[in-house]
This record gives C-alpha cells, structure tokens and sequence, in this order.
C-alpha cells in the first residue's frame, strides 16, 4: 500500500459537513430526520443527520471528482488494484457490471454453473451466452467444487471466440480453483478474468489466505465489503486490474446505477476499508483461529462433518477459505436446511444458509469465541436429540445443466405456466433457486430434467425457500413455448 | 466528598448505595470487576454495573440456591457449579459432608482472585480439598459431560454478557444430557418484576421446560437485587421439591443457616398470582 491508509475522505467530508449545520432545501426530505421523528427515535440521529444527498463538498458517484474519487483511489491502494469503484446495489451490482463490461449481445461467456444468479442475470440484460464449464463435484459431500485447470483449457479450445471466464472465488462453502493458473491461459487465450469474490474480502488482508483476483492479474473482481469486511449490507467494491479501461467501467456501472447513492452505504465502505487495510491482518488471524476452533470441536462430535483444508487436492479444491465454517449434516439424517430451522427457531442461532446436505456459518470480524460455543452447543444438542437415519435421502447439490438456448432469448421468449409435474422436457424460461444460497438450480434456456424437478420437489419439502420463478410458490415453472 | 454507588435497574429506576472506598477495580477479558466497601451493606462485588453481592445479603441468596435441592435429595455426591466465582454457592455446599465432589466452572479468573482477595468470608471455602475450579465457559463444559452429576447449580450473571450462554436451549439441554437419572438443575432465574428482567425469566421457563419433566420456580427476597423479588428455577428428572421433601431427614444434618429452614422451602414454591400467570403463558 502506497497511499495513507488512515485517512477516509468521505467520512471526513460528512462529519465536516454535519459540524457546518448546512440549511437544506434539498433531498431527501426528511431533513436529517426532522420530518421523520419515528425513524430517527428507530434508526438514531447521527444516522439521519448523514443521510444526504450529493452535494458539492460531498462528491457524485456518478462522477467522482472528489471525496469519492479519493476514496476509491485508497480502496484500490488497499487492495492492489488499478481502480476501484464503490458500489451501492450490492455486490449483484458489482457482478453485473463485470459482465456487460466485456460481453455485448451474443458474445460467449466461460463461467462455472454454481455461479451466484446475478452473473446469469447480467447474461439476461446483455445478451450473452454462457459456456458451463463443469465443476468438479465431491462425491462424499455432494457439493460443487471449484473449476478444474483441464476442464478450463477444453472450454477454452472449444471456444476460442469466448469474451471471458468468471471464476468464483470462493464458492459459498469456501472452495477455490487454481486463479493464477487460470488468469494466466486466459491471457494466453485473449481473454478477460472476472472473479466473484463476494466471498472473499478478506482474502486481501488476512495472512495464509487463498489468492485474491488482483494479486493473480485477474482482470476484474466483485468484492462484498459488507459480507467480512464490515461494512452496510448493500456495499460493494468493484476492483479493476491494469488492463481494463475505467472510464467505459464508469458508463456502464452507470446505466443501472441509482443517481442518489446513499451517503450511509459510501461511509461504511470508507470506515471499513481503513479499518481493514490497518488492522485486516489481526482481524482475520482471530476470524480464522475461531472457525478453526469451531471446525475442530464440531468434529470431534462424529456424525458431522466441519470440513476445510484437507480437501485441498491441488485442483478443484485448489484452496479453501479458512474462516468458514461449513458443515455436511447427511450422516445424522438431517438435510442441512433442517439444521438451520432448528437452530434459528429452537436455539435462536441464525446461520447463513443450510440446503440440502449443508450449513454454512460465517465467521467474521463481529464474532466472539462465546457465540462460537454457542454454535457448539447447539449442533452437540441437534445431533442428540433430532438425529436419525439417513436413508432415502438426497445426496447431491449439482445438476448438469443441458443448455438449449441463451438466457436471454429463453427469458424474453413466449412462455406460459405450467404445473412442475408438466414441465419434464421443456425448456426452462425462468430462474428457480433456493435462496440463500441463490445458485440456480435451472437458468432460463436450461431443459428441465427428471435429477432438476426430483431436486426441487425435495427442497420444497425440506422447507428450502425456492425463489426465481414468477409464481411465488414455486407450483408452476415457466417453460419456453416452441 | 459524598460516594455512592448508582445503579441503572431499569432505564427508569435508580439503586444507590453509600461508598466509603473503592477497594478493587479492574477489566478482565469478559468484564469490569470491581469491589467497594459500604456502610450499610458491608463490601459489595460488582461487575459490569450491576451488583453480583453484599456481604450483608449474599446468604439469602446462596442458601436459597444450594440448600433447596440438597434438601430434596441429600444423597447428593457429586456437584457441577457454574458461574459462582465468588465462591458463595460452595460456601454453602461445603457444609453437607455427605457431598464428595464439587467442580466449579467459572468463565473468568480474575474473579475468584478477586473474591478470594478481597470477599474472604464468601470465598472461604474455595480451597476446600472437594472442590475443583476450571476456568472454562460452563456451556463448552457441559457439552462433553454425560450421566455425571447428581446436582446441577447455574450461579449466573444477568443473560446480557457473559452470562448469555447460560441461558440458551443449548445449554439447558447438555445439563439434562450431565445429569444422573434422578439429577437436579437449579438455577438463577432473574426476577418477574421489571420487564426486562421478566422476559429474561419467562424464557428461560419455556427453554428449561422442553428437557424435564420437574419444572418448578422458587422465590426468595434479595433487598440489593432489582425490586429485591427474585427466582430461581428447580427444574429435574425425578424428584418433586415439596412432595419429595424429607423435613425430618435435613434437620437431623443440622447445617446451620440463617434463611432457610424446611418450612420456608415449602412456602418458597407458593408463587404470587402475577408471577404464576407469567410463567403459563409458556406451559
């Protein structure tokens, strides 16, 4: 880092602001509150008092000139990037602007099927077409892996036209391919790298971490400040590597970006950046000694499993994410969407998703060691009194998708609703998903297949909240009409 | 110069004491531990801004929390106390013979050093040779322990720090999981007074009622705790509280109190209408 980390320019420049008791006859209308005493007495007067419109002394994420342009460039000295932009709709948001910034319509994309929805979502928007490469699948745990450097290569030689691939990194259970590896045939190939690292913050500050996307040369990365970082849900960075022009990023970004940024969201991610870029190396050497803690103590339990680094088996599970705690609940006869209602409503421990043979928990810069026991405890209590026998159940997390045509071409089509029993054979015009994690399990243009619906149904009576599909219940699917 | 000590029961309701010094303070990796002595009260341990004793009333608390079910089944051998770090509880536990083992597991060192140091007559009987102190969490305690103790005893901050674990299902369930078939657990149980106390309560009933088939709550009068109306839960495997109770057989053992007596115990599980009607809104 070249730049004077401790500094943050829009924090500065808002208290500064709230010191100078400005008169607004501006937006938002509350007027730092006044106009909503029932959300200020809810949300605080310090909140409110910063809730502000852009202004000159506070900068225009549309336009960064100043405050901003700063602090994105000190976001992107933090995390060894050409540039960095700051992101208010989520790392969705991130996500798709990486998509449409090198693909146009009918481009091929190269991207691993266990993508998170909003890179299949930019596909709708841009016209692009995927190439799913298969992740490898383990069998004992039925999860997604991560991307194999030969399967890559053979995508690779099979479309040589390809824009781009996108590499997860992580996948949500912390799995991670060879990135550099990746990066570096890609280059070779002429292609552009963009990286999903809405998991994987941390990896830029943390000690002994798998590889960050910009310390590889990847070319473009979505980082989820607010998943470890710290910062407000909703805030994002987008991180650019040297090749990539910024100024075309810009325009992008903005032809969905909203022109109100909030001023809550752009001070979380500058807070949380120094804080990460001082004391990210402390934080995440807690974050990994107490999930490491939790792994070791749920595994001496038996019958679930806290697994980590000794899948790593120099491929697909080319690294994994040591401050995750993931769990495969199968062997005591629970499907892990059953371990996240039990723990939510009996034991009033909320985890970040369970679904069908997994949960996940994420660790993070908030935790203490005494909720870790908690979580202990309480799968230590599950497995003794909810636990029995695993037969009949579902095994596997990965359905290999059979693509008929571009998402986007399925999705715009003519469509009608059918019941889910009717749909074997047709083709998908729609997302279904459970959500958390938000991987679909059919991507519009997909064929709907005996393993997909047998998924579904199962998931929905585990009690996984489906998502995608335009009838809310997930009854009906929207099937392409020829 | 005038010193008291203040503390906030409620947001809206104010306790305060007359200091003549402070004798300790100090952070401890899970708190702020300090000691005060005070006229009316004798020295007092505080932690985290709330009062924890006082010399002058701590007996009616540790007596009501270790006599009670050492009453109702004085074969009682072998003893688990969490929390308890001032060291009260064994105090008390120490006077039955008969008992032959006592673990205490405190979460922080620094006070039952303290305690130790400065509260003499509550930690008197610490390094008495039955009793063996592990500085752990008492819910990661728990959780490796099956069929063991005959006597369960969760001497335990307010839900808020520390204390949280100590209040959860998780741990509820790995006590039932620790106990013998004809154990006891016997908790402090917060007070049904001020609303946030009485939430705290009514929880830890609903929570404690799913894993014993006794489940029962006592009361005892704590001038220095909030509104000085408090609880304890008595919740076990076998043995009712009064129906089990053998008054003959417990004072024949001739342990001396100063709070309870036999008829006492019979009278502590009459709860007042308002306290009942709390408690079945879960049951």
């Amino acid at each position: 880092m070249k730049l004077d980390q401790n500094k943050a320019p829009i924090y500065q420049a808002l208290c500064e602001y709230r010191e100078n008791r400005i008169v607004s006859f501006d937006v938002p209308g509350h007027k730092q509150g006044k106009g909503n005493p029932v959300l200020t007495e809810f949300l605080g007067k310090q909140c409110m008092s910063v809730d502000v419109n852009s202004m000159k002394p506070l900068d225009n994420l549309c336009h960064p000139v100043s405050v901003i342009k700063e602090a994105e460039e000190l976001m992107a000295d933090a995390f060894g990037a050409s540039h960095a932009f700051f992101m208010v709709n989520g790392t969705s948001s991130s996500v798709q602007a990486m998509v449409m910034s090198v693909c146009k319509r009918g481009d091929k994309i190269i991207m691993p099927r266990n993508v998170h929805r909003s890179s299949i979502n930019a596909l709708i928007v841009c016209g692009a077409v995927p190439v799913y490469v298969n992740p490898g699948v383990n069998k004992q745990l039925g999860i997604p892996l991560g991307m194999s450097v030969d399967a890559v290569k053979r995508a690779i030689k099979q479309h040589p036209d390809a824009k781009a691939i996108i590499v997860n990194n992580p996948t949500y259970y912390g799995v991670c391919s060879n990135l550099s590896e990746i990066v570096r045939i890609a280059h070779a190939a002429g292609m552009k790298v963009l990286v999903d690292e809405a998991h994987g913050t941390h990896f830029y500050f943390g000690d002994y971490m798998p590889r960050s996307a910009m310390s590889v040369g990847a070319d473009m990365a979505a980082v989820s400040m607010h998943k470890t970082g710290g910062s407000l849900t909703q805030s994002s960075a987008l991180l650019l590597g040297e090749n990539i022009s910024e100024g075309y990023v810009r325009q992008i970004i903005n032809l969905t970006q909203t022109t109100s940024a909030s001023y809550l969201l752009l001070s979380s991610l500058d807070i949380s950046r120094r804080n990460l870029a001082l004391n990210g190396k402390s934080i995440f050497e807690r974050v990994t000694n107490l999930a490491g803690y939790g792994i070791k103590e749920i595994n001496k339990l038996g019958g679930l499993y806290a697994f980590s680094r000794e899948l790593i088996n120099g491929d697909t599970v080319f690294d994994f994410d040591p401050t995750k705690i993931s769990v495969h609940t199968r062997d005591i006869g629970l499907a892990g969407i059953e371990v996240y209602d039990i723990l939510r409503d009996k034991y009033d421990i909320q985890i970040e998703f369970g679904d069908i043979g997994n949960i996940l928990a994420i660790v993070s810069v908030g935790d203490k060691i005494l909720n870790i026991e908690r979580l202990i405890s309480a799968l230590y209590e599950i497995k003794r009194l909810y636990s029995k026998s695993s037969a009949g159940m579902l095994d596997h997390e990965y359905i290999e998708p059979i693509v008929v045509c571009s998402p986007q071409e399925a999705f715009y089509s003519n469509k009608i609703q059918l019941p889910l029993k009717d749909t074997l054979g047709k083709i998908c015009a729609e997302f279904v998903m459970c959500y958390p994690p938000g991987i679909p399990i059919l991507a519009p243009g997909e064929l709907i297949t005996k393993d997909a619906l047998e998924y579904i149904i199962y998931a929905k009576a585990k009690g996984c909240n489906l998502t995608g599909a335009e009838d809310i219940n997930t009854e009906k699917i929207n099937i392409m009409v020829e | 110069m005038e010193m008291w000590y203040t503390e906030e029961q409620t947001n809206n309701v104010r306790f305060s004491i007359r200091c003549d010094k402070q004798k300790y303070s100090a952070q401890s990796d899970f708190q702020r531990i300090e000691i005060f002595s005070t006229p009316e009260f004798g020295d007092i341990l505080v932690l985290d801004d709330r009062i924890m004793l006082t010399q002058k009333d701590e007996f009616i608390y540790h007596e009501m929390i270790s006599h009670v079910p050492m009453a109702v089944n004085p074969d009682i051998k072998n003893v688990l106390v969490i929390g308890a770090g001032d060291g009260g509880t064994v105090r008390e536990l120490t006077k039955y013979k008969s008992i032959q083992n006592i673990d205490m597991v405190e979460i922080d060192r620094m006070v039952v050093d303290a305690c130790k140091e400065f509260l003499p007559t509550v930690a008197s009987k610490l390094n008495d040779s039955r009793v063996h102190i592990f500085i752990d969490d008492g819910l990661r305690f728990v959780r490796t322990v099956e069929n063991k103790y005959d006597l369960i005893i969760v001497d335990s901050t307010d839900p808020f720090g520390p204390g949280e674990g100590l209040f959860t299902a998780e741990f509820y369930g790995n006590c039932y999981k620790a106990l013998t078939s004809d154990g006891i657990l016997v908790n402090q149980h917060e007070s049904p007074f001020y609303n946030t106390y009485a939430k705290s309560m009514k929880q830890a009933h609903k929570k404690i009622l799913q894993f014993f088939p006794v489940v029962k709550v006592y009361q005892a009068h704590i001038p220095t705790y909030p509104s000085g109306h408090w609880l304890f839960g008595f919740a076990s495997k076998k043995f009712h509280p009064t129906n089990d109770l053998d008054e003959g057989r417990w004072n024949r053992l001739c342990i001396d109190t100063n709070y309870y007596n036999t008829r006492l115990h019979k009278g502590c599980f009459a709860l007042p209408t308002y306290v009942t009607k709390q408690l079945m809104e879960n049951e």
